[in-house]
């Protein structure tokens, strides 16, 4: 019995009628939706950051930190008694179901020069597998092998900013580069991998073989030294098992005693990146329910004028219910107007919202992502705000008496 | 043939602690076709009854049967489709939407009896020309003189094709000329469509227009006359 179009068109002339006060009432609805579109553009892009970092540094990560020295009482922190060697990384590989790759690691940094160009870049020396550990494919060239490895070959692979900064646009293959004042050929670039969680550049490095930069560049304290060992596990599931293989394993090799704290830290990055990556959630949650109070607001505005509305109109509710108009006629009429105020706000505000969080993008720098479903979430909110609000004002308008009503003045 | 039956109708509003008699049982019958001016003084109880007939409001006593359903025990929507489809309201200030087309205001009783849209435009550009007012269907109501008003009042009143219009002090705000021409289309519409015309009048003028005349006075009806007329 009820006629959607013409109540459309009834809705549609109330509204134009008092452009003004719609506009207004609507704003509250355009402000709130375009608030929670931008706010979660804002987490989400974040939260996709974060994840980005988390498999820019390698999946299922774990790394291997050399104990802490304690000199005379003091303790001197992670890493700065050296237990690790390449022998510990051969024996995690071979030993520990749960892991599938070790890559040691001996670094420092070193001036590095390319014609009359020269660079201070982080000198990596480590094994084939790292290139796997990190999930960190070559642009160009090939890996080095495990027979250089074997062999302390000069040979190298550049990053990114190492090529930008040596060769310019030139083709660094096959070309001789000298770090420390030795001869290195270049045989492969890494892929670019962009910044890293902490906003280090990753694309700064050079990785070399690991005995060549134990036996070349570096030197050891003791044969076979390495500063961290970092390891992939086979799965997100393996972390945990890996972790635990790796201590008994490296407290068997280390001569640990049952009583004496290990001489080596395991660090699972992963998981502190998800930790990271969970409060970025929860903060995008945050801010999406901050805005949706703003369109909450909008919705009591809503309300607001069609309580006004409808006691404006008393006399024509009276005219419609003497000519016919049924309870839920008129309902629907004030519910129908009270939506297309917030669905036309909806529309506005996404709108807005969209555009809002391109100009926060260019302004602050920060990625935002628009989500459908964030679009979604705020069209059918304020859809569901529109008849919420709109269905008190519908309700005292329906109970009229409409021989009060048609008095009305 | 009745159309309308009244038996021994009250109706007492509270007012505080005070009971108003409004009407103190009223008896009567209207026969289809019949054309009727009620009169008295305000607070005679007319204005309720008219709003009794009109089911728009029940009596607190007393039985009203129209075309054999007795209104007495009908909900607020049964009430508001009865007055869809049985009666044709004219008012003393026209009470048309505002900001709304001539024709749209026509159309409305046939919005809520769920008619389809292109039988709607038909059916009240056909009620417009009844009236008079062919191809003035797009103006709206501030376009229009008083007697143009109620002339679309009278079309909206007709498009449903109700047995029955209730007209109260219909050339009320009217000049005695516009008055007229707005009564002629009354008595057209009742000897020629045999529509029931009950009509509220303070004017004997108007009156005259009738065919039966019932005065009310104290909530009671003191005199009910046919007056002898072609």
């Amino acid at each position: 019995m009820i006629n959607i179009p013409s109540t459309l068109r009834i809705s549609f002339r109330a509204l134009r009628v008092n452009k003004m006060r719609s506009a207004l009432t609507m704003l509250g609805i355009i402000i709130g939706v375009g608030a929670v579109i931008a706010m979660l553009a804002v987490g989400t892009g974040a939260t996709k950051r974060i994840a980005e970092q988390i498999s820019s540094m390698g999946s299922n990560l774990l790394i291997i930190l050399p104990g802490a020295t304690t000199a005379g009482g003091v303790r001197m922190g992670a890493g700065t008694q050296p237990t690790l060697s390449v022998a510990d990384a051969e024996a995690i590989q071979r030993e520990c179901p749960a892991v599938q790759d070790v890559a040691p690691v001996l670094n420092g940094v070193a001036q590095v020069i390319y014609g009359h160009q020269n660079w201070s870049t982080g000198v990596v020396g480590t094994t084939p597998s790292m290139l796997t550990v990190r999930d960190w494919p070559l642009a160009a060239g090939r890996p080095f092998t495990e027979q250089d490895v074997k062999s302390a070959t000069k040979v190298c692979l550049l990053g990114q900013t190492v090529v930008d900064n040596l060769f310019g646009d030139m083709d660094p293959i096959g070309q001789f580069i000298r770090i420390k004042n030795l001869p290195f050929t270049v045989i492969g670039v890494l892929a670019r991998k962009g910044q890293s969680a902490q906003g280090q550049d990753q694309d700064d490095t050079i990785y070399v073989p690991v005995t060549t930069a134990q036996k070349k560049l570096f030197g050891t304290s003791f044969p076979g030294m390495v500063r961290i060992i970092m390891v992939k596990a086979k799965s997100t599931e393996d972390l945990a098992p890996a972790e635990k293989q790796m201590n008994e394993l490296l407290r068997q090799r280390h001569h640990i005693g049952q009583n004496q704290e290990n001489d080596f830290t395991v660090r699972n990055l992963t998981q502190l990146m998800q930790t990271a990556e969970q409060s970025t959630k929860v903060m995008t949650l945050l801010l999406g329910a901050i805005a949706s109070v703003s369109l909450l607001v909008g919705g009591i505005g809503i309300m607001n004028i069609m309580l006004v509305s409808v006691t404006e109109r008393t006399r024509e509710i009276g005219i419609r219910m003497a000519i016919g108009a049924k309870t839920w006629d008129i309902r629907l009429q004030f519910i129908i107007e009270a939506l297309t105020l917030s669905l036309i706000g909806g529309i506005a505000g996404i709108i807005l919202g969209i555009s809002g969080s391109k100009i926060i993008s260019a302004l602050a720098g920060w990625s935002t992502i628009i989500s459908p479903f964030s679009i979604l979430l705020a069209f059918g909110f304020s859809g569901i705000v529109g008849i919420f609000f709109g269905f008190y004002p519908a309700y005292k308008a329906s109970l009229l008496d409409p021989i009060e009503a048609l008095r009305y003045e | 043939m009745p159309i309308i039956e009244a038996k021994d109708i009250t109706k007492v509003y509270r007012l505080g602690d005070i009971d108003l008699h409004a009407l103190r049982g009223v008896s009567l019958t209207i026969d289809r076709g019949e054309f009727v001016a009620i009169m008295g003084p305000s607070g005679s109880g007319k204005s309720t009854f008219m709003n009794i007939l009109g089911c728009l409001d029940k009596p607190s006593n007393g039985e009203y049967i129209l075309e054999d359903i007795d209104i007495g025990n009908l909900d607020r929507d049964k009430l508001a489709a009865i007055r869809n489809k049985k009666i044709g309201f004219v008012f003393q200030g026209f009470n048309l939407l505002p900001r709304t087309s001539a024709i749209e205001n026509v159309e409305l009783p046939l919005l809520y009896d769920g008619i389809p849209a292109r039988e709607r435009r038909e059916k009240a550009l056909e009620a417009l020309n009844k009236v008079g007012l062919e191809g003035r269907g797009d103006h709206h109501p501030n376009q229009f003189s008083g007697g143009q008003q109620q002339r679309v009042a009278i079309a909206r009143a007709l498009v449903n094709n109700a047995p029955i219009i209730l007209a109260d002090e219909p050339t009320g705000n009217l000049d005695t000329k516009t008055s007229a021409e707005i009564m002629e289309i009354f008595v057209k519409l009742n000897t020629q469509s045999n529509i029931t015309i009950i009509l509220v009048t303070h004017e004997n003028d108007i009156a005259a227009y009738s065919r039966r005349i019932i005065k009310f006075l104290d909530g009671k009806v003191v005199s009910d006359e046919r007056t002898v007329k072609a």
